[in-house]
């Protein structure tokens, strides 16, 4: 919910990686005088090992984070594809009886009704006091969730690299960094997301503004010390010796080392947006009504529940929100795992 | 060591000038009825008259300064307007803070009851069912939105166990539930890190020796490796109060608990900005507070961590 918490994989990862990087091998570990041996004249030996293919192995045999990608993937194929099948509604469309003219308010799951063009329909979850289909509303809501989800994690990514870069190869701009860093990771990011949606319009734009606006600094710590660490390493002296632009040498020679961890970030902040998307809107902060959302759905089912028979308008979008925000949580996890290279050698 | 926390004071005061100076910045471009509680029914002159008698025709540095001024010397945190009409903050907040620190001092003894013995039972059980079963509870609360949860715990707790559905603080039994809540997040978190430091401290030579010396399983656990888990956990100490602080913001509200957390919530639904301004100041300042304390517990858990010789580390 925007808390500031610590992950202990994402701690791991990032101490792992930083441990690679770190080590710096003697001239006798590094070479080593093999004595001549008559068998191996004629052997060819090469090691297969491939970092991410290591990872994909190691995270194939996790059975449950297998699943749940599956999981993820297919909710997020079925939002897409859901509007174009046959026999679905417009999410906005009040739906009234042509008949009687009433509006069909808050029919229960699976009960039929008929629509404005005579036919008799089936309302899979049911509609909403407004007479709308919950089930057209629960798929646009979830694919805008998940796509400000994905749109926090890849701006967290750009933004956290780009100033984790500046941070680590331009000295001047230590002060700045340092000092943003004490003053970002102190708040918690659930009272800039606050204060942001507090002073801008409620929209798509604003929350994703409020959201980024504290996430990025974590990823520019992470990589500003990898920087630091790595920058002057004697491959990366002769690859500026040798002309290389600075351009390349970060995103050739160090970016791959860290490639793991900026996954797993991402990973790990899209249940965080959709959470603190709910969270907000709870506080009245939120997307606008005509701008479908988990977090909408949830308010407005959250104001029903005290009516047992409406609280499927809760139920159903709280159950979409958990498959997906654990399924993001336990895959980030897992692949924290595979991706840590202590974990590959057995 | 007094130097140091000296140095750490100085440097913190000084981040809590530049939060608080950006907060009053921006909340200085907000719309004025934010500081009119019958705005449509003022004239352009009265608008004006008000204004001047707030202080807010004055340019915005001039402003701050009269701003930081009042919190120096009289402690003035500003006066609401929407909310109250002609109250000072300060005065306001007076009536609801204890009440937040008491149900945030009591959840999170209630976390530590639980997450401690948590975190030790699935270290014990080290990939066995009672540490999946605690991962999978860990997971659930980590990953689901606590605005979640927290609902479906006031529908379904109440209509169980005829728990009332708001707070009342004579009512004994209407604290169960907020305070309840209020800790699960924290539960998981001490549960989730406790048990990675007792399973990094399982696997060091101490832990060795004292198996070789024939120490039983639950004495190493509980004298060796429990008490070395713990140390770093201090410095877990301002997350716990920040995940308490954020908490209460939905809980209170949820239980209508008059506390802070709550009256963050009615007064951004009411516009009111000076309140709205000094509030947010209030639980920045508690982070960086937090921050501090967890720096201080480390050292005092124990003595191998010193921050004077620790300066040339980063």
């Amino acid at each position: 919910m925007g808390m500031r918490y610590k992950n202990p994989k994402v701690t791991k990862l990032e101490e792992n990686v930083t441990e690679a990087v770190r080590t710096k091998l003697t001239d006798e570990e590094a070479f080593k005088i093999v004595p001549f041996d008559a068998s191996a004249v004629e052997k060819t030996g090469y090691s297969n090992y491939s970092y991410w293919g290591s990872t994909f192995r190691a995270f194939s045999k996790n059975k449950v984070a297998m699943l749940l990608v599956s999981a993820v993937l297919l909710i997020l194929l079925f939002t897409f594809i859901q509007p174009s099948l046959p026999n679905q509604l417009d999410s906005f469309q009040i739906n009234i009886n042509p008949d009687t003219g009433v509006i069909h308010r808050n029919l229960p799951p699976g009960s039929m009704g008929k629509l404005e063009n005579g036919k008799e329909f089936k309302f899979i979850l049911g509609t909403n006091e407004l007479g709308q289909d919950l089930w057209a509303k629960l798929w646009g809501a979830t694919r805008n969730s998940l796509l400000i989800g994905f749109t926090v994690a890849i701006i967290e990514a750009i933004v956290g690299i780009l100033a984790g870069v500046l941070w680590g190869y331009v000295r001047q701009t230590d002060l700045i960094f340092t000092e943003l860093y004490n003053i970002l990771d102190n708040v918690p990011s659930s009272l800039v997301l606050i204060l942001v949606s507090y002073m801008a319009k409620p929209s798509v734009g604003t929350l994703l503004l409020a959201m980024s606006l504290t996430r990025w600094i974590g990823m520019a710590r992470f990589i500003r010390n990898q920087i630091v660490i790595i920058r002057n390493r004697e491959y990366n002296l002769a690859s500026r010796c040798l002309g290389t632009s600075t351009f390349t040498i970060i995103f050739r020679n160090l970016l791959p080392y860290l490639v793991s961890v900026i996954m797993l970030r991402m990973a790990l902040s899209i249940p965080e947006a959709i959470a603190s998307e709910v969270f907000i809107t709870y506080i009245g902060l939120g997307l606008p009504a005509d701008v479908p959302s988990l977090g909408n759905l949830i308010n407005v089912g959250r104001k029903l529940m005290l009516s047992p028979s409406l609280r499927y308008q809760l139920i159903y979008p709280t159950i979409i929100l958990s498959i997906v925000t654990i399924s993001f949580y336990v895959v980030g996890n897992a692949f924290s795992d595979a991706a840590d290279p202590k974990n590959h050698i057995n | 060591m007094i130097r140091y926390i000296f140095k750490r004071l100085l440097r913190s005061v000084i981040t809590l000038l530049i939060i608080v100076s950006i907060v009053f910045v921006l909340m200085r471009q907000m719309p004025i009825e934010g500081y009119f509680p019958n705005f449509d029914h003022m004239s352009q002159e009265q608008i004006k008259a008000s204004l001047a008698i707030m202080g807010l025709d004055k340019p915005i540095p001039v402003q701050l300064f009269n701003f930081l001024k009042g919190v120096v010397t009289e402690g003035s945190l500003g006066i609401s307007y929407v909310y109250r009409d002609q109250v000072p903050v300060t005065e306001i907040l007076a009536t609801k803070i204890p009440l937040s620190i008491k149900l945030g001092v009591l959840a999170l003894c209630f976390a530590l009851l639980v997450g401690l013995p948590l975190g030790t039972m699935m270290a014990q059980n080290k990939g066995r069912f009672l540490d999946k079963l605690g991962n999978a509870f860990i997971v659930c609360i980590q990953a689901v939105p606590s605005a979640v949860y927290f609902l479906f715990i006031q529908i379904y707790a109440t209509e169980w166990f005829g728990l009332p559905l708001t707070f009342k603080e004579a009512e004994l039994r209407t604290w169960i539930l907020p305070i309840f809540s209020l800790a699960l997040p924290n539960i998981s978190y001490y549960g989730m890190w406790l048990r990675r430091y007792m399973v990094d401290e399982s696997t060091k030579d101490y832990v060795k020796l004292a198996k070789i010396k024939g120490l039983s399983g639950a004495e190493i656990m509980f004298k060796h490796v429990f008490r070395n888990a713990f140390v770093p956990l201090g410095q877990y100490l301002p997350t716990t109060f920040l995940n308490t602080c954020v908490g209460s913001i939905y809980v209170e509200s949820l239980y209508s608990i008059p506390g802070m957390g709550g009256l963050l919530v009615d007064v951004v639904k009411r516009q009111d900005n000076s309140m709205v301004q000094a509030i947010v100041m209030l639980f920045a300042s508690v982070g960086i507070i937090g921050l501090i304390v967890g720096d201080i517990m480390m050292t005092l858990l124990d003595p191998r961590v010193s921050f004077v010789a620790k300066k040339e580390s980063r």
